[in-house]
Parts: C-alpha cells; sequence; structure tokens
C-alpha cells in the first residue's frame, strides 16, 4: 500500500476526532476526539518515515507522542473528576462558573 | 420504520466488506491486512461518535486504537506498534472507562437531519484535510518505487534513547513530565479529609 492510502485513512481519522469533539455534549466525547486526533497524527508521522528512507526520527516522534497522550489522559482525566465534584455534571457547557 | 441501529452496522458491515474486497483485489494479502487494520480503524471511529452509550463509545475505541497499532506494525515500526497497544489499549483506555462511570448514558433520540449535516461536514473536511496534505507533499521526493524492507528497530530505539547525541533530553524530560503530571492528577482528583470525617470539617470551618 503506497503512502496515500496511509494519508487517507489519518485523514478520515482526523476528522472523525474533530466531528466528535464538535457533536457530543459530554467531556469525555472531547477526551475520546482528543486521542483520535493523536492517533491520526501519528500515522503519518511512521507513515512519512516509512516512504523517505526508513530513518528512525518519525517513529520516536510517535513514541513522545504517544506517552504525552498517556500524560494527558491521566490530567484530563482527574479534571473531569473534579469538575463532577463540583457542578455534577458532565457537560462542558453546565460549567460556567465564571459567567455571570 | 426500520431501525437505526440495525441500519448503522448493516451499511458498516457492507463498507468493510467492500474495502477488504478492495484491498484483496489491488494488492493482495498485503493490501488485505492493510484494509482490515484501517476498516478497524475507522469504523471503531464511527462507532465511537454514532453510539448513544458512553461505554460502547469507549469500547468501540479499542478497536480503533488496535487497528492503529496494526498500522504501524503494517509500516515496518513494530515496537511503535507494540508500545501503542499497550499504552492505548492498556493504559488510557482504561483509565477513559473510569470517566464513563460519572456519566449516564444519552438516551435521546438521533435527529436524522443532524446525521445529514454530520456526514456532510466530514466528508468535506476529509477533503480539506486529504488535499492539504496532497498539496504539501512533495510526491515526487519520495521513493515509493524502491522501498526498503522494513526491519525491526527496537534495539536502535533502546540505544538510541540513552545516546547523548541522540535522543537523551527529550527522554529525560518525557520521564520528568510524566511524574509531574501524575504527581499532579492524584494530587487534583484526591478527595479532601473533610469529604470522609464530618468532625474535621467542623473543625476546619471554626478555624
Amino acid at each position: 500500500m503506497g503512502l496515500g492510502a496511509y494519508i487517507a485513512v489519518s485523514a478520515i481519522l482526523f476528522t472523525l476526532g474533530l466531528v466528535t469533539i464538535a457533536a457530543r455534549r459530554n467531556i469525555l466525547y472531547v477526551l475520546f476526539g482528543i486521542e483520535m486526533i493523536l492517533n491520526a497524527a501519528n500515522i503519518n508521522f511512521v507513515a512519512f518515515n516509512r516512504f523517505n528512507g526508513d530513518g528512525m526520527d518519525g517513529r520516536m516522534f510517535a513514541i513522545f507522542v504517544i506517552i504525552l497522550a498517556a500524560a494527558e489522559a491521566a490530567v484530563a482525566l482527574a479534571i473531569v473528576l473534579n469538575v463532577y465534584q463540583l457542578f455534577s455534571t458532565t457537560k462542558p457547557s453546565d460549567v460556567d462558573l465564571l459567567r455571570e | 420504520m426500520l431501525d437505526q441501529q440495525k441500519v448503522f452496522y448493516g451499511i458498516l458491515g457492507l463498507a468493510v466488506l467492500a474495502t477488504l474486497g478492495w484491498g484483496m483485489s489491488t494488492a493482495g494479502p498485503a493490501g488485505l491486512a492493510f484494509a482490515g487494520a484501517a476498516s478497524f480503524t475507522i469504523g471503531g471511529a464511527l462507532m465511537c461518535l454514532w453510539e448513544r452509550s458512553i461505554v460502547r463509545s469507549a469500547f468501540s475505541l479499542m478497536a480503533t486504537f488496535c487497528g492503529v497499532g496494526v498500522l504501524f506494525i503494517l509500516l515496518g515500526a513494530d515496537f511503535v506498534g507494540m508500545a501503542q497497544i499497550l499504552i492505548y489499549v492498556g493504559g488510557i483506555l482504561a483509565l477513559l472507562l473510569f470517566g464513563v462511570m460519572l456519566s449516564p448514558p444519552d438516551m435521546t433520540e438521533r435527529k436524522l437531519v443532524r446525521v445529514g449535516g454530520g456526514l456532510l461536514t466530514m466528508g468535506l473536511g476529509v477533503a480539506w484535510v486529504a488535499g492539504k496534505v496532497a498539496a504539501t507533499v512533495k510526491w515526487a521526493a519520495l521513493p515509493i518505487d524502491q522501498l526498503p524492507e522494513p526491519k525491526s528497530h527496537a534495539e536502535e530505539i533502546g540505544v538510541a534513547f540513552i545516546h547523548p547525541e541522540q535522543y537523551v533530553v527529550p527522554f529525560e524530560l518525557a520521564a520528568v513530565l510524566l511524574t509531574v503530571a501524575l504527581v499532579a492528577a492524584v494530587y487534583i482528583a484526591r478527595r479532601k479529609m473533610s469529604d470522609f470525617v464530618p468532625e474535621v470539617a467542623s473543625q476546619q470551618e471554626n478555624a
């Protein structure tokens, strides 16, 4: 399979992640969408690495992105737990403490 | 009135079969493997977007993450593929499932107008992203015809992480970042003592 096929998969996954963030009314779906977007970026890194001389830089970037995603998921979940304790909801639009 | 759920999964199944057939006919077994991984990836993401029950959405992400891992392995990045499956499916997905316990399933009806609008937006978005990428990539400079055989880089990656001239600084930074992020996550998410012991709460109020 050529580079184009991988880019197509990555583009579709990226857009699905974006639509998931925009369309669902729940903080957790925002997290799901972010994971999809990070995965799409990773596919691009590894695919370009493979089709551009098979070096190692793209893979290392992908590994660091995975590490960052793990840290991001942990912190985001802690924030969601806290928001739930404060507001008893997981809808992003209900969290409006600063709005008068 | 047809059940929306059945229609969605019927169309999804047909699309997966069509993709598998397309992969088999264009590139043989390698194409079949790619088509399988790609349809797992995109089918899982579609299901996550479609499902009303958040538990099903979370578990359908497992298909997405595994599919992406298989795509990495097909690209010759076996170490990254295994790390993807271990960290995403074993770690991040389990973490997200904790959050799922907070929210009730969304049982409202789907509005077909909104589904159609979403599909249209998605089509336009995919076209735009793919067009941008296609316009940016210098296709002529890529050695697509004489690809080297994929080889395992696991040893090289291990050395590169600790080699002073390669990735030791990002590696240590990642270690520090993980420590800080995880300690901070525990600190933010912990319950205060006063949530458990009423006397402590009244003492704090008096003080």
